[in-house]
């Protein structure tokens, strides 16, 4: 009925675009805008119950305090206890670290084994690329709970350090605020550092080599050619990658509960921990984690705005 | 000059692959060695690997674990792959200015974080705990309820539709196909290469997930292998053989899937961010 007088491009065009349509044209195409909604309905459906209306739970929460589910309005209490509370002050610095080192740091490392594997004379270029990849297959628990015992205080790396004498006795890693940090910064930099890898390999399989070619010509040297064409090229790539590795870093939680569980003392928790933990494991607070999960909320925008700005910029 | 480079790119690169070998290659030594032993750092396999898999099974609940993890990966994934492909499809295919701004406010929805919608979904799940046991509190219902429709599988399902030759669906419609017969009949079978690569995408997130099944699943019974992993991770006399006989075996289907099909998984990563 409807099919033969369907244009093939009428898809494609705005709504605007179809109004000169004869009626029963128009009939049909009212009905398949309905039917379309069908489609999409039961996800519109259960992506507001179970993100967007949380979301504003949460927020509403954020306002409120209490004891488990004896919650009452408290006004900007929360937000203000948030800046005198040294569990919160400590969890924000650690992700801010974890953030600052981990995802500038995997992003280099990433990109520079990608523009290595690039190369077309290298051989065993398929070895390297699952070596490196591989960490990815790993669940996060079940890595932390091995990088746990690797830098046990007789772990693995202890007993490595000390036969080839780089040490003089063991380290106890997870037991000092300061290497604990670093435990966790390499954890999750061996896990995703493939990963990243594999997208800018794509990218680079997408960019012409006789650019190369005519840059050498011109006379740039390997490190011209990586800032001039190769980063440029990568941008958009680039940008995605970081925003979803800052995302992900500001939620870190499997690694921190099971590498350190937040020790020594609050040296490595995480923002997503302390959050855990005031809704789980203290006394149940949930209007004051709420105010904290904010935070992560309020951080995710502000990131996701700079780096497309800066992405931006240079265009 | 250029041989010295040659020098320093094989060695970078080896010992890259080294240190991201060297943990499986550790894992995979320690389940044949006894606890002692891998203490003592020994890096040749040893002899005590059955040993090891009988104290597994007789002292740790691994199986029901084990189902657990199974029957939520299985349904999450199927669940994922039906509705995030409805959706996608929809919005690509029936397409309208309408459908383009919800589509935009959903995926705003990926830059939730997962934190900060844990505590209301934990009251969610507990207030409706009563009348509906299946879905409430510990329950696998629960777990897989909130993960099985996310955004990103409808971005992922979308983009992929961008590839979706158009006629097709006009060659259905004329052959009398409904619109919803167009999906499955057509759209569906074309598909395939895309259902694989988010349904590996999909088994794996769900395989592993931690934090939402930490908070909602409470008697041990219920327990997933994050969880029982995660425990056994912090018990204070740890039997190392045996903890790492668990994770190889937790880590066993994540990483078949993987090697069995490593193209579609490139090619799912990729196409959630092409076009």
């Amino acid at each position: 009925m409807r099919e033969q007088s369907t244009k093939k491009s009428e898809l494609d065009l705005p709504v605007s675009l179809r109004y000169k349509e004869t009626k029963r044209q128009k009939t049909g195409v009212f009905f398949r805008r309905k039917v379309g909604w069908l489609f999409v309905i039961i996800s519109i459906i259960a992506i507001s119950i179970f993100n967007f209306y949380p979301m504003v739970q949460a927020f509403l929460l954020s306002f409120q305090s209490g004891m488990g589910a004896n919650l009452e309005y408290v006004g900007f209490d929360n937000w203000q206890r948030l800046f005198g509370d040294p569990t919160f002050i400590a969890a924000l610095t650690n992700t801010s670290i974890y953030l600052l080192i981990q995802v500038p740091l995997m992003i280099v490392l990433a990109l520079f084994f990608s523009v290595l594997l690039n190369d077309p004379k290298l051989k065993f270029k398929g070895f390297f690329r699952i070596a490196i990849f591989l960490p990815c297959v790993t669940s996060l628990v079940a890595y932390s709970v091995v990088f746990k015992y690797l830098f046990g205080i007789d772990g693995i790396i202890n007993q490595f350090l000390l036969n080839f004498g780089f040490i003089s006795q063991t380290i106890n890693f997870l037991a000092d605020p300061f290497w604990a940090k670093v435990v966790i910064i390499l954890a999750i930099t061996w896990r995703w550092t493939g990963y990243n890898m594999i997208f800018y390999l794509a990218a680079l399989q997408n960019v012409d080599k006789s650019i190369y070619e005519a840059a050498r010509i011109d006379g740039a040297n390997s490190i011209q050619q990586f800032f001039q064409i190769t980063v440029p090229m990568l941008k958009p790539i680039i940008l995605f990658t970081s925003i979803t590795s800052t995302i992900g870093t500001l939620q870190i939680f499997d690694e921190i509960v099971n590498i350190t569980n937040g020790g020594p003392g609050n040296a490595t928790i995480s923002i997503s921990q302390y959050i855990y933990n005031l809704s789980f494991e203290y006394t149940p607070d949930f209007g004051y984690a709420s105010t904290v999960s904010y935070v992560i909320v309020i951080l995710v925008v502000i990131l996701s705005i700079i780096q497309f700005r800066v992405a931006g910029e240079k265009k | 000059m250029k041989k010295l480079q040659r020098i320093f790119i094989y060695t970078f690169l080896s010992l890259a692959a080294i240190v991201s070998i060297f943990p499986f290659l550790w894992m995979l030594v320690s389940i044949t060695n006894k606890s002692v032993d891998v203490t003592q750092g020994r890096l040749l396999p040893g002899t005590h690997l059955i040993e090891n898999m009988k104290t597994l099974f007789a002292t740790v609940d691994i199986v029901p674990a084990l189902i657990n993890s199974a029957i939520i990966a299985v349904i999450t994934t199927i669940l994922t792959l039906l509705l995030a492909s409805l959706a996608g499809y929809g919005f690509e295919i029936h397409r309208s200015r309408g459908k383009d701004i919800v589509f935009t406010i959903l995926l705003l929805s990926m830059m939730i974080p997962f934190a900060a919608i844990m505590v209301p979904l934990y009251r969610m799940f507990g207030s409706i705990s009563d009348t509906a046991p299946l879905i409430g509190i510990d329950s696998l219902g629960a777990v897989i309820l909130p993960t099985a429709t996310t955004a990103f599988f409808i971005f992922f399902f979308r983009q992929n539709t961008k590839m979706f030759p158009k006629d097709l669906v006009e060659a259905g419609r004329i052959d009398g196909l409904s619109e919803i017969g167009v999906f499955f009949r057509i759209y569906m079978p074309t598909m395939k290469t895309t259902y694989a690569a988010a349904a590996i995408i999909s088994f794996m997130n769900s395989w592993n997930n931690y934090l939402w099944p930490l908070v909602i699943l409470q008697s041990p019974e219920k327990r997933t292998i994050p969880l029982l992993i995660s425990n056994l991770g912090s018990s204070y006399s740890p039997d190392y053989g045996v903890i790492m006989s668990a994770i190889v075996i937790a880590t066993l289907p994540t990483a078949l899937v993987f090697f069995l099909m490593q193209k579609h998984f490139v090619a799912g990563m990729m196409g959630s961010v092409k076009g």
